[in-house]
């Protein structure tokens, strides 16, 4: 049985380098005390690492919420990125893989939808961009690892 | 203000006062069994059901026993008798939910586990009729009435529990069947095999791309053999999950080989345009071992000198 | 208890065995951390004359499109200075999530762990003498 889960909402700051790999080892940490199997786990780490860094690096930094779903089952973690920065003016080329603004790979926001079961992209030019990406916890265990 | 209201506040009176009888009850409910726990553990420890969960130690039934009472007692004093999300319920539902769940794997279902707690009722009421002999018939009924709810609602947040714990079974069963009828096999020193059977959906796809790539880690498998005989159709999503896996494995450091491509599969991946790319394919298993072999320097070979 | 955040890419530890060059790579690196190694180990190769590289990312829970970058290229540079790269040790969980991310990185060479990391790296050798060894 998982462990019971931490019920409230935390905010953590999204401003520099030390911030991202904080955010990934709270996001970990919360998924695992949700009981979502490691592969779910590290999709949501990597998403929100992919996030995380959009904000950082196009949203001049900003915020993130993790808020744990517990209310009923499936259990879920959802989690929202927010920023001030300048806004997307062209989210279908945004969310297009490959597409690129700032020298990466261009999988951030295409990428990470396919890791996580909800996407929601709230973006005005000028005012800032809210990414809210949600997991649910599946009601098939996780594989066991190897063969005793 | 009329008469109208004045009399609204009347009815409004009474009903207050009705419920400042219920708590007032409640609590005397809770002051006895807070009074009571010793004897009231002592008697439950020896019930069926408490026997049952705790086969090996009676003292780990009499503990057991008194955390519920201490449940059953805070629940009481808030005067919440009927409220099974009550919180005073909270530091045991894990324990009911264990009991529960070791009832149910030795084979007792929902009802039965509630009548087992049911029955925890009557050695209290006993107790409560003892203790009420200097009181009158209607206080005593009352802290009956208030008993019966209390274990009423002590019976619903274990058929809360006992029902996720037989839902939690099932998922648990249907991991393992799927694990049973996905085996990864060690076929040579570096070469793992799985066997394909039935149809692939997207919970079975990613139950064997796991299986696979943590067999690929524990027996430091180069080679992957990935044998679909007896996967009855191919379509394009099929293809995408076998896809996945290999491309998984290609970048953990193993090689995929696809075999045991019938002909007629054959037909309708090309018809259907998918493309396997640079994926190894063999028509039987026999075939994408002897590659497999072959790629570590070993031959296979029918007169082979035996010394 | 997690460890305190590493400083610059002093804090990747790499190790000269013969021609090759061994990194280990842990959980916690920093973007900052990644592309200061990528330097490093492009200056470590030209200066040593190293021409192999093998990557150990067993220890790593998480790639993400950055790191993956910092992987290519940094493969990518040790190529331009002769120098072949494996990465090593990939977790099954890493793999499927790079999949699903989309990212093959299909210019990088993998080994399960770090002694057939060494041995496909031998094998590559032109100068290698005589057969290609069984793997064990």
């Amino acid at each position: 049985m998982p462990d019971p889960a931490p019920s409230r909402a935390t905010s953590l700051p999204v401003g520099s380098d030390a911030d991202l790999a904080r955010v990934r080892r709270q996001i970990r940490q919360a998924a695992a005390g949700l009981g979502f199997g490691l592969v779910q786990q590290t999709k949501l780490v990597t998403a929100a690492s992919e996030l995380a860094r959009n904000t950082l690096v196009h949203g001049g930094g900003g915020h993130v919420e993790i808020t744990p779903l517990t209310l009923g089952e499936p259990r879920g973690l959802r989690l929202s990125f927010v920023d001030r920065g300048p806004g997307i003016s062209d989210i279908e080329l945004a969310m297009t893989d490959g597409y690129t603004s700032g020298g990466g790979l261009g999988l951030g926001l295409s990428g990470s939808r396919r890791l996580v079961d909800e996407f929601a992209l709230d973006t005005e030019p000028g005012t800032g961009t809210t990414v809210t990406v949600t997991s649910w916890t599946t009601a098939i265990p996780a594989a066991r690892p190897g063969a005793r | 203000m009329g008469v109208a209201g004045r009399r609204s506040r009347g009815k409004e009176t009474m009903r207050v006062s009705e419920q400042e009888a219920v708590e007032s009850t409640a609590r005397g409910l809770g002051v006895f069994l807070e009074r009571r726990r010793e004897q009231i553990a002592q008697r439950w420890a020896d019930a069926p059901l408490f026997r049952a969960v705790f086969t090996v130690s009676r003292d780990e039934a009499v503990e057991a026993c008194k955390a519920v009472v201490d449940a059953l007692c805070e629940v009481a004093s808030t005067g919440r008798l009927e409220d099974i999300a009550a919180p005073g319920f909270d530091r045991v539902r894990e324990q009911l939910g264990r009991m529960s769940g070791s009832r149910t794997r030795t084979g007792a279902g929902p009802a039965q586990i509630a009548d087992e707690f049911a029955a925890l009722r009557t050695p209290v009421a006993e107790l409560l009729r003892a203790e009420s002999a200097g009181t009158s018939v209607a206080e005593e009924t009352e802290s009956l009435l208030a008993l019966t709810a209390l274990m009423g609602t002590l019976r619903l947040v274990v058929m809360q529990t006992a029902l996720s714990s037989g839902e939690e079974l099932i998922a648990r069963q249907r991991q393992q069947l799927l694990e049973v009828a996905t085996p990864v096999i060690s076929l040579w020193d570096g070469v793992v095999a799985v066997p394909l059977i039935g149809t692939l959906d997207s919970a079975r796809s990613q139950i064997v791309m796991e299986s696979l790539l943590e067999s690929i880690v524990a027996r430091r498998a180069r080679y992957a053999i990935l044998d679909i005989t007896g996967v009855p159709t191919v379509d394009s999503l099929v293809a995408q999950h076998l896809m996945k896996t290999v491309a998984a494995a290609r970048l953990m450091g193993a090689e995929c080989v696809i075999s045991g491509i019938r002909p007629a599969i054959a037909q309708t991946i090309v018809h259907l345009g998918i493309d396997l790319g640079t994926v190894l394919t063999r028509a039987s298993l026999a075939d994408a071992l002897a590659y497999a072999l072959s790629q570590q320097g070993i031959e296979v070979s029918p007169h082979a000198e035996v010394r | 208890m997690t460890p305190p955040s590493p400083g610059p890419a002093a804090a990747v530890p790499v190790l000269a065995l013969g021609e090759t060059l061994l990194v280990t790579l842990h959980g916690e690196l920093h973007d900052g951390t990644a592309e200061l190694l990528q330097q490093d180990l492009a200056e470590r190769i030209a200066r040593s004359g190293a021409v192999g590289v093998v990557i150990d990312i067993s220890g790593v829970d998480m790639v993400d499109s950055f790191l993956g970058r910092v992987l290519a290229e940094t493969a990518a540079n040790a190529r331009v200075l002769a120098a072949r790269t494996v990465v090593v040790g990939m977790r099954p969980a890493v793999a499927i999530t790079l999949v699903e991310l989309g990212l093959t990185l299909p210019g990088l060479t993998t080994a399960l762990d770090v002694e057939l990391g060494l041995e496909l790296l031998t094998r590559a050798r032109p100068a290698a003498p005589g057969r290609r060894e069984r793997g064990t």
